[in-house]
Parts: structure tokens; C-alpha cells; sequence
């Protein structure tokens, strides 16, 4: 599939597209769906009933580690790879279509904010990213507001030390992450600090979440003392706001890569499975509702590569291409779900099927960060004004 | 339309083929401009510029590039440059009372006679018929066979003995396509395209550019150029519940998930050019008419909601938005969504040779 000659649009070459293809080369044969299962839910009673956390597989999250994929989104003068967006897009979709259990999205999105942090102060961090340092971002308050700026967590200042208080809500695989990228007030400034997972004084309280393929958590943050080398930046709404549209891109491209899995499961199933001696997809009532299924999708996709493409051009046009395709994606990973369950029929509702385990994935992302009603309420104010 | 439209349309495409904005990839030797990759250029500088659509539009996406590559040398000589000029009219000959959505069940039948060929049917919802020279016609030939039965003409139309066009009407009170007879109408076998059987085969051909999943041979539709800064400013002169429609919330939205799928739109166009973000190469330009057709209808129909009350004045009211665009684009969009393939139909070619499910009756 070498595509030398070929047109190269969204700045989609090569090195993207060997990305792409190597993720996923290493997800087929590490993740196929039945070891997918084995892991996350061999028994349904563990996290529902019991309330154990998720389980993931370390091992490979420690060969994704020396393929470099924790410094994809580093610069390189970092020590990182200094991916573009439009390679990162390629591979993360390849993640959602695994449904991989990771800290990889987190840590992709916290790299996205540390690297809009005052250059000198953030490239310490980055570095132990491009290293393997696992990390995410703790800015979301107990409200669920996902506007920058709006944190539980203050800040004061203690000689050399910063002293941090309150509590960041819906903080993804919190318990996988190595470093929390945390919002805290201190005064009129917002503060952009990295605090290592075992600070003293951090509190994790698992949230007992539906997705069986990552964890999330509320931490209480206990009079965490910090030195000051950990604030990255003192204008850290600012810092959010420029990195926006790369961390919507990115759960964008996870939910395109679920949507996909869904839409090729179910084609699949609706070629085989006979009713009235015909297979399912013959009848129109599931051929064209799969064909919507594919046309959602690919308007997601083709959006978001444009969205990946404006953040690598420095485009203003970013952020709006970004929340169109996190609308986009959202919607379409609404309705990709939903035909998944229904054209299964009453297998698909059922714990033994794969199915749940993209729907709620899926779910997860499509509420994260706001969903797509969300993203065009913003939109408006932008196309609208 | 009328004769004075018609006019000035042929001669804009004149204009344009005169310029190299038409034809622009085809064979110089028929002709054209002879780049290729050139027209998408022009279409888009043409759609971005807001030009008139080319009046010969069966001409230069369907009756050219299946001439093309179909035709005999003598063929393509004869009728792809006056095509091309609009100075020669197109129109097409496929559907039937019978033979709608199940093309393949032509009756006109065409029985041979001398060097030529004696036709006799009924064709409908022919557009352009009233103004064209010319018609790119499927016919039976054999009873014996459903789709070896057809064969593909290029027939005479106007002052053609034997041949008598009627106007329709459409929804909307305009004039719009038409109905042809062909009673004992004779055509010359050096008119047929391709072999006696073939015409199946030629007319997926020609179906292929119409759906424009190909590359066609003149600026008829170039880039969409979104309405959404029609519906913003038609949200801003309406109201809801006493204040404007472009602060309502629920209004707000709708425009917005318009312009989602507008820009869906132009990137899937972009991508369709890179192989490597495509999963399979049909995948994206077989979506094109459904998608197409359908972001015209739910615009029109989000404009005519947009206005309201003033959402029921039609064209002749002096308070209608618009002199009354969004009840008439609503109703013409049904063309898009009907013509060239039901979007049912299309539906289901994208189900079955796109995801390969069973195919249906
Ligand atoms: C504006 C306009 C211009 C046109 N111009 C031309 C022209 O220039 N030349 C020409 O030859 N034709 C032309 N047509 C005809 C057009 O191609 C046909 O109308 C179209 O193919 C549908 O055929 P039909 O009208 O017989 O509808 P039918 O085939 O009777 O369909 C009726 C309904 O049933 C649905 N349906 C039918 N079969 C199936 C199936 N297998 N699965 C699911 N649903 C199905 C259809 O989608 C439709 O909704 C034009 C039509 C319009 C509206």
C-alpha cells in the first residue's frame, strides 16, 4: 500500500502512513478482540458488582513504551518524536478500533497541554513523556465543566513550594498515569503544574465507570506541596485553549476507530447470520442503516484529517475544524453504536457479545470533552457571531 | 426555463469552452483542452466564482465520456466538440412509465431495418428534451434477455421524424423535463454505440459520470459553494417566538450541524484523492450523490423552517424571503434525491459493492 507518487493531501505521507500501518500490524496481533475480552471482562461481576478496577496489560503497555508511542506528540528538541497531528490521528484511530486499555490517549493529551507550558519549564516533563512517563490531564472540576479555568483545585505559594488544594474530577486513566497535568488557582492566575502520581497528600477515588477499557478517577489533592520548577505555566488557560483542538482531535480519532470496528462487526454478522433464508444485510431495514452507519464515519474522518491538518499548519481555523470533528465523530459514534446493539438482535445485548465493549468506549468518548451538541453550541458562537 | 434563458446559457458555455474552462481534460484531437486533471481546476474556480451551470449538462457528464469510451473514431469526431461548445443539446433516454429504479426494463423496443433501425416507446422525465438535438437512448432489441437485450443509440430529437417531445410540469408549477415518443422514428446503425447487446454495460458507463463518481467533462456542478451564509442571514431576518431566529438555540444548532456536513462534504472530496485514507476506492465517490443531494434538501427544508410563517409564501409574494428560494429549493431538491439513481438505490450499491452485503431485489 506504499502510496509514493501518490497525492499526499492533509500532510498525510509516508512516515504517517507507515505509522498508521504499523499500529495496526502491532494491535492485530497484540489485541485481538477475544484477548480483548479475556481482559477487560471475563467476568461481569468484578468492576459492576465488586467495583475492581479495570484491568489492562501492563506488558504491553511496556512494548508500546519502546516503540516511542508515549513521545509521538514530543517535540524533538524535547526528545521526542515531534509527530504530526495527521500521524498521531492515523494511529490513534488504530487505538480505538482495538479499543486499547492504555494510558496512550491521556498521555497524548497532557503532552498536547505541557507542550503549550512555558518552554524551559516544560521540557524537563516532556522529556520523562518522551522517556515512558506516563501522564493526563487533571483540569476538569467536580461540575463536569469543561471549560479551561474552571478547577476545584487552589493553589498558595509556600517559600520555593507551592502548596495545592481541592479536588480534580473525571480524570482519565488516572491510575495508569504517572504525572497529572493539573489546572490550580492561585490568586487571578490559573497555574499549569505537573505533580508526580505519588505526591503526598493526593487522595485517587475510583469512579465506577461503564467503559471497561480505561479508568478515570476524582483526586483529592491534600495540601500537595510541589516545588515551583513544577509549574509549567502561570496562563494555563491560555496553554488549554491552544492545545484544545489537538486533545479534541484525538478523542475524535479514537471514536472514528471504534465507529469503524462497529461498522465492519456488524457488516460482518449481517453477511452471515440468516432470517427468512436470506442474510440479514439483504434486507434494506439493515443494509441502509449500515450504509448511514459508513457515511457518518467517513464525514467524522474526512473532518477530522482536516482538523489534524489545520493544527500542523498552525491554521486558525483549528479549533473550529476540531470541534466539527468531535461533533462529527461524536454523532457518528452515537449512531454506529446504536445500529451495532439493534442489528445484532438479541445476541448483541448480551454480555458474550464483543459488541458492549466498543458501545461503551464509544459512549465515554463521545460525552468526553463535550459532545456534539456541546461542540456546536460553541461552534454557534464562533459561525454564528 | 425559457428559450431566452436557454440562450444565454448556450452561449456561456461557449464562453467557457472557448476559454478551456470546459473540456478541458479531454483529447485535443476531439476537441478539448487535452490536460488532464484540468477540469476539476476549473470547476472549482468556476464554483467558487458562483458561474452559471452549463446548460449541456447530459452533454458533457454523460453523452462525452461514454462516447468516449465507447465510440468509434467517427463518433467521437462528430459529437464530442459541438457537445462540448453547447452547440449541440444533450438529453437522456433511459427511464420509462416501466422502467424506473429497474432500468434494465426498457420497452422501447428498436427492431433492425436496413442499415438502420426502426424505434418505437415511450421515454419520461426526460430533462432537456424540449432543447436538445440530440439523445443518448437505451432501447430493447431482444426480448430474450433482460439486460443482453439492450442496445445504446444516439438518437436524433428535434424535427427528428417519428420523434414528438412533451412538456411536464413539475411540483413547483415550472417547466422541467419532458415526455418522448418514438413511433416508427428511424435510426441510423452508424448511431448505435458500441455492439447490438452492449447497452447495459454502456449505460452503467454513463451512469457512472452522472452519479459523478467520475471525473466528467464540464463544469456542472463544481464546488458546492455551502449556503450556510444564506441560512445565517435568512436566521437573521426571521423571527421565533418574537426574537430572532439566530439567537434561538434550537435554530442555532440546526445551522451548525449544516455546516458540519457542508465541510464533511469538501473533505471527503479532498480525500477521495488520497489512496492511503481510503479504505476502498469506491467508498467515498459512491457517497458523493447521496450526500450531495441530501445536504440541498435539508437545508432547503431548514430554510423554510427558519422562516416560519413566512416559510408558506411562495414566489409571486412580495413578503417572501428570498422571493420564496426555500419552498422552491425545497421542493426541486426532490429532483437530486430522486434523479440518477434513487437515493434507495444508491444505498443500496453502497451496501453491496462498498461493505458487500447480500444484494437485495
Ligand atoms: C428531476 C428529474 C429529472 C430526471 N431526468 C431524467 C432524464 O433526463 N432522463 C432519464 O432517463 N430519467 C430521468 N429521471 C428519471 C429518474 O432516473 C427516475 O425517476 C428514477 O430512476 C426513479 O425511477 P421511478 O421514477 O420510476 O421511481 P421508482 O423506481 O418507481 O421508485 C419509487 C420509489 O421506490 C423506491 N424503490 C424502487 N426500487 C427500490 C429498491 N429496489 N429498493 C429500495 N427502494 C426502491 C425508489 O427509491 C422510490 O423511492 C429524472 C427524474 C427526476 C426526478
Amino acid at each position: 500500500m506504499a502510496s509514493s507518487g501518490a497525492p499526499k493531501d492533509f500532510g498525510f505521507g509516508e512516515d504517517e502512513e507507515l505509522l498508521r500501518d504499523l499500529a495496526r500490524k502491532f494491535l492485530d496481533e497484540q489485541l485481538p478482540v477475544e484477548k480483548l475480552r479475556a481482559l477487560v471482562a471475563a467476568d461481569p461481576e468484578a468492576v459492576y458488582e465488586r467495583g475492581e478496577p479495570s484491568t489492562w496489560d501492563e506488558g504491553l503497555w511496556k512494548q508500546i513504551v519502546e516503540l516511542g508511542w508515549t513521545g509521538l506528540a514530543v517535540p524533538e528538541t524535547a526528545g521526542g518524536a515531534g509527530f504530526k497531528a495527521a500521524g498521531i490521528v492515523g494511529l490513534v484511530e488504530e487505538v480505538g478500533r482495538h479499543a486499547l486499555p492504555s494510558p496512550l490517549i491521556s498521555t497524548l493529551n497532557a503532552t498536547y497541554v505541557l507542550r503549550e507550558g512555558e518552554p524551559d519549564a516544560a521540557a524537563a516533563w516532556l522529556a520523562r513523556i518522551a522517556d515512558g512517563a506516563s501522564a493526563t490531564l487533571a483540569i476538569t472540576d467536580a461540575r463536569g465543566s469543561w471549560a479551561a479555568g474552571d478547577t476545584d483545585v487552589s493553589a498558595r505559594e509556600e517559600g520555593d513550594a507551592i502548596v495545592l488544594s481541592g479536588r480534580a474530577s473525571f480524570v482519565q486513566d488516572a491510575q495508569k498515569a504517572e504525572l497529572l497535568v493539573t489546572t490550580a488557582r492561585l490568586g487571578d492566575a490559573l497555574l499549569l503544574c505537573v505533580v508526580p502520581s505519588d505526591a503526598a497528600g493526593l487522595e485517587f477515588e475510583r469512579d465506577h465507570i461503564h467503559d471497561l477499557t480505561r479508568d478515570q478517577a476524582s483526586i483529592g489533592f491534600r495540601e500537595v506541596r510541589i516545588p515551583t520548577a513544577n509549574v509549567v505555566s502561570r496562563d494555563a488557560a491560555t496553554a488549554l485553549e491552544r492545545a484544545w483542538p489537538s486533545v479534541l482531535v484525538t478523542v475524535a480519532a479514537d471514536l472514528c476507530g471504534t465507529s469503524e470496528w462497529q461498522l465492519q462487526t456488524t457488516v460482518e454478522y449481517a453477511k452471515h447470520r440468516k432470517q427468512f433464508d436470506h442474510p440479514l444485510g439483504f434486507f434494506q431495514a439493515v443494509k441502509h442503516p449500515l450504509v448511514d452507519v459508513m457515511i457518518g464515519i467517513d464525514r467524522a474522518r474526512s473532518i477530522l484529517y482536516h482538523a489534524a491538518c489545520c493544527i500542523d499548519e498552525g491554521n486558525d481555523g483549528a479549533e473550529t475544524a476540531a470541534r466539527m470533528a468531535k461533533s462529527a465523530a461524536s454523532d457518528a459514534g452515537a449512531y454506529a453504536s446504536d445500529r451495532s446493539v439493534q442489528l445484532h438482535g438479541g445476541i448483541g445485548f448480551t454480555w458474550e457479545c464483543d459488541v458492549h465493549l466498543f458501545f461503551k468506549r464509544s459512549l465515554h468518548n463521545q460525552l468526553l470533552y463535550g459532545d456534539g451538541t456541546y461542540q456546536r453550541q460553541l461552534l454557534a458562537e464562533k459561525l454564528l457571531a | 426555463m425559457t428559450t431566452t434563458q436557454r440562450d444565454y446559457l448556450v452561449d456561456w458555455q461557449r464562453k467557457c469552452f472557448d476559454a478551456g474552462l470546459v473540456g478541458a481534460d479531454i483529447p485535443s484531437e476531439y476537441g478539448g483542452g487535452g490536460h488532464q486533471g484540468f477540469q476539476r481546476i476549473a470547476n472549482q474556480e468556476m464554483g467558487r466564482a458562483g458561474t452559471p451551470f452549463m446548460i449541456n449538462i447530459v452533454g458533457l457528464n454523460m453523452a462525452v465520456p461514454t462516447i468516449l469510451v465507447h465510440g468509434t473514431e467517427e463518433q467521437k469526431k462528430k459529437f464530442i466538440r459541438p457537445a462540448l461548445r453547447g452547440d449541440e443539446i444533450w438529453c437522456q433516454g433511459f427511464s420509462e412509465p416501466g422502467a424506473g429504479s429497474d432500468m434494465a426494463n426498457q420497452q422501447t423496443m428498436a427492431v433492425p431495418q436496413g442499415d438502420g433501425w426502426v424505434v418505437n416507446g415511450h421515454k419520461v422525465w426526460t430533462s432537456l428534451g424540449h432543447f436538445a438535438q440530440w439523445m443518448i437512448l437505451l432501447a430493447r432489441t431482444s426480448r430474450d434477455h433482460k439486460y443482453d437485450g439492450l442496445t445504446y443509440f444516439l438518437s436524433p430529437i428535434e424535427g427528428h421524424p417519428g420523434v414528438t417531445v412533451r412538456p411536464l410540469v413539475k411540483m413547483t408549477g415550472e417547466s422541467g423535463f419532458n415526455e418522448v415518443l418514438f413511433e416508427d422514428a428511424v435510426i441510423a446503425d452508424a448511431l448505435r454505440l458500441d455492439d447490438v447487446g452492449k447497452g447495459w454495460t454502456v449505460a452503467m458507463t454513463t451512469l457512472t459520470y452522472e452519479r459523478g463518481a467520475a471525473e466528467s467533462a464540464g463544469g456542472t456542478s463544481g464546488e458546492r459553494v455551502p449556503p450556510i451564509r444564506q441560512l445565517i442571514d435568512l436566521a437573521r431576518k426571521s423571527f421565533r417566538n418574537g426574537v430572532p431566529a439566530i439567537e434561538d438555540p434550537a435554530t442555532r444548532d440546526a445551522i451548525v450541524q449544516r455546516a458540519i456536513v457542508a465541510e464533511g462534504i469538501r473533505q471527503n472530496g479532498r480525500r477521495a484523492r488520497v489512496p492511503a485514507l481510503c479504505d476502498h476506492p469506491m467508498r467515498l465517490p459512491l457517497q458523493s450523490k447521496v450526500t450531495g443531494s441530501e445536504f440541498s434538501q435539508d437545508n432547503a427544508k431548514l430554510g423554510v423552517e427558519i422562516a416560519g410563517a413566512h416559510g408558506t409564501l411562495y414566489k409571486l409574494d412580495r413578503n417572501a424571503p428570498d422571493e420564496g428560494h426555500w419552498p422552491l429549493a425545497y421542493m426541486n431538491s426532490y429532483g437530486h434525491t430522486i434523479a440518477a439513481g434513487t437515493n434507495e438505490i444508491q444505498r443500496n450499491i453502497l451496501g453491496e459493492r462498498v461493505l458487500g452485503l447480500a444484494k437485495s431485489k
